[in-house]
């Protein structure tokens, strides 16, 4: 077991077996998101309160959920590569942060213009609000760190402590909304309630969070790869690589 | 080997310290933490007297009342415990209305009116169509009346 997972660590073989899993992730997450956005904009109804503006959670909701999901992958990757010493799951963890940043900044700004018309602001310092916030934050300051060492070895230890240490803040997220008053409003779909959302505003919503997810795994593949590619610049492989182009 | 478990005992040890003093913290802060007071907090005077405060609850039907000359509004707002007289001068968010969660901001007057400088309307969590809603309130309607009637 212990030998498998390290043979399939390898960047080497990574950088091969990904290659052939991208497509396979790419081609369903455009059919969903065209599938879902058309739902989403065009068939679901309006809602009783809100008219057409609710239209706005396909997207905020999903990149949402998003923005918590990758930065549980990256810890858990820092994790990995911190204790086991694996260099992929580091190249993972680092490849992550960019795009749970733009998913992060995407939920923000998709609730603040929403937040606009519905709630009378584009912002409040409600603990829900404040708490995405600081997670965007956590994003820049892994970033900020892993690029301010020089030496990769180091960088990857200093950030990976970070990303494990800013994991408290995922479930303070989540349960924001329960544990204070918050201008936010609790969660609609949750795993052990029956969702309080119609069927035909719901299908569109969890075919977008499936987009999403998606989008996640083909665009992690491809930057891991190129992280790949950039950290064995100097080994034997790549540069076969590169004379075979 | 030893090493690797050196390491996992220093994630965990950092990872459980940081947990504790995150949960203390919050602990410490919790009052802070809150967005808005709701009306039954504010009748047993834990919202601070002196300076501004939001309240929070749904705005009972039939209390609000405009002002004929210009943008003054008045309501009232309620958590089903007690509640709270509001004056507010302004625009009303979109979601404003009877029967729907608001967020004021101010401070409260002596004679026990609060008097708001800015006004928010809060979502809830239900996403509905209007024919469904409409359905929902019809069935609700049909309901009070058969009990009413006495047969059901």
């Amino acid at each position: 077991m212990w030998h498998w997972i390290q043979r399939f660590s390898s960047p080497k073989h990574f950088y091969v077996i990904s290659a052939k899993l991208i497509p396979w992730f790419a081609v369903p997450t455009a059919l969903l998101m065209i599938v879902g956005l058309y739902q989403g904009l065009f068939v679901a109804p309006p809602d009783y309160q809100q008219g057409e503006s609710y239209r706005i959670m396909f997207v905020h909701v999903p990149a949402a959920w998003m923005s918590l999901f990758i930065y549980v992958v990256m810890a858990v990757s820092a994790g990995i590569g911190l204790i086991w010493q694996i260099k992929l799951a580091d190249m993972v963890a680092v490849a992550s942060a960019p795009i749970g940043a733009s998913f992060t900044f995407l939920a923000l700004v998709t609730g603040s213009l929403w937040g606009k018309p519905m709630w009378g602001t584009y912002w409040v310092w409600d603990a829900r609000l404040t708490s995405e916030l600081i997670l965007l934050f956590l994003y820049f300051g892994y970033m900020a760190l892993q690029s301010a060492i020089e030496d990769q070895r180091t960088a990857d230890k200093a950030s990976g402590l970070l990303a494990i240490v800013g994991v408290v803040n995922i479930p303070i997220i989540h349960y924001s909304v329960v544990w204070w008053n918050t201008l936010h409003q609790g969660a609609t779909v949750t795993k052990f309630a029956k969702p309080s959302i119609d069927i035909h505003m719901l299908i569109p919503l969890l075919l977008m969070a499936l987009a999403f997810q998606l989008f996640y795994f083909a665009v992690i593949l491809v930057r891991t790869r190129n992280e790949v590619l950039y950290r064995e610049r100097n080994r034997r492989w790549v540069r076969e690589l590169i004379e075979q182009l | 080997m030893r090493k690797r478990s050196q390491r996992k005992l220093l994630v965990v040890g950092v990872l459980i310290g940081v947990i504790i003093a995150t949960a203390l913290g919050l602990k410490a802060f919790n009052q802070n933490l809150l967005y808005f007071y709701s009306p039954s907090q504010v009748k047993a005077g834990e919202a601070p007297a002196h300076h501004s405060f939001r309240v929070g609850g749904m705005v009972v039907k039939g209390s609000v009342k405009r002002d004929t000359k210009d943008l003054g509004v008045r309501f009232v707002v309620t958590d089903n415990a007690a509640t709270v007289k509001i004056k507010y001068t302004g625009i009303l968010p979109d979601l404003f209305r009877e029967g729907q969660g608001i967020v004021a901001m101010g401070r409260i007057n002596p004679d026990g009116t609060f008097v708001a400088e800015q006004v928010l309307a809060k979502h809830d969590e239900k996403y509905m169509p209007p024919e469904v809603a409409a359905a929902l309130k019809a069935g609700k309607k049909l309901k009070a009346e058969q009990r009413k009637n006495g047969t059901i």
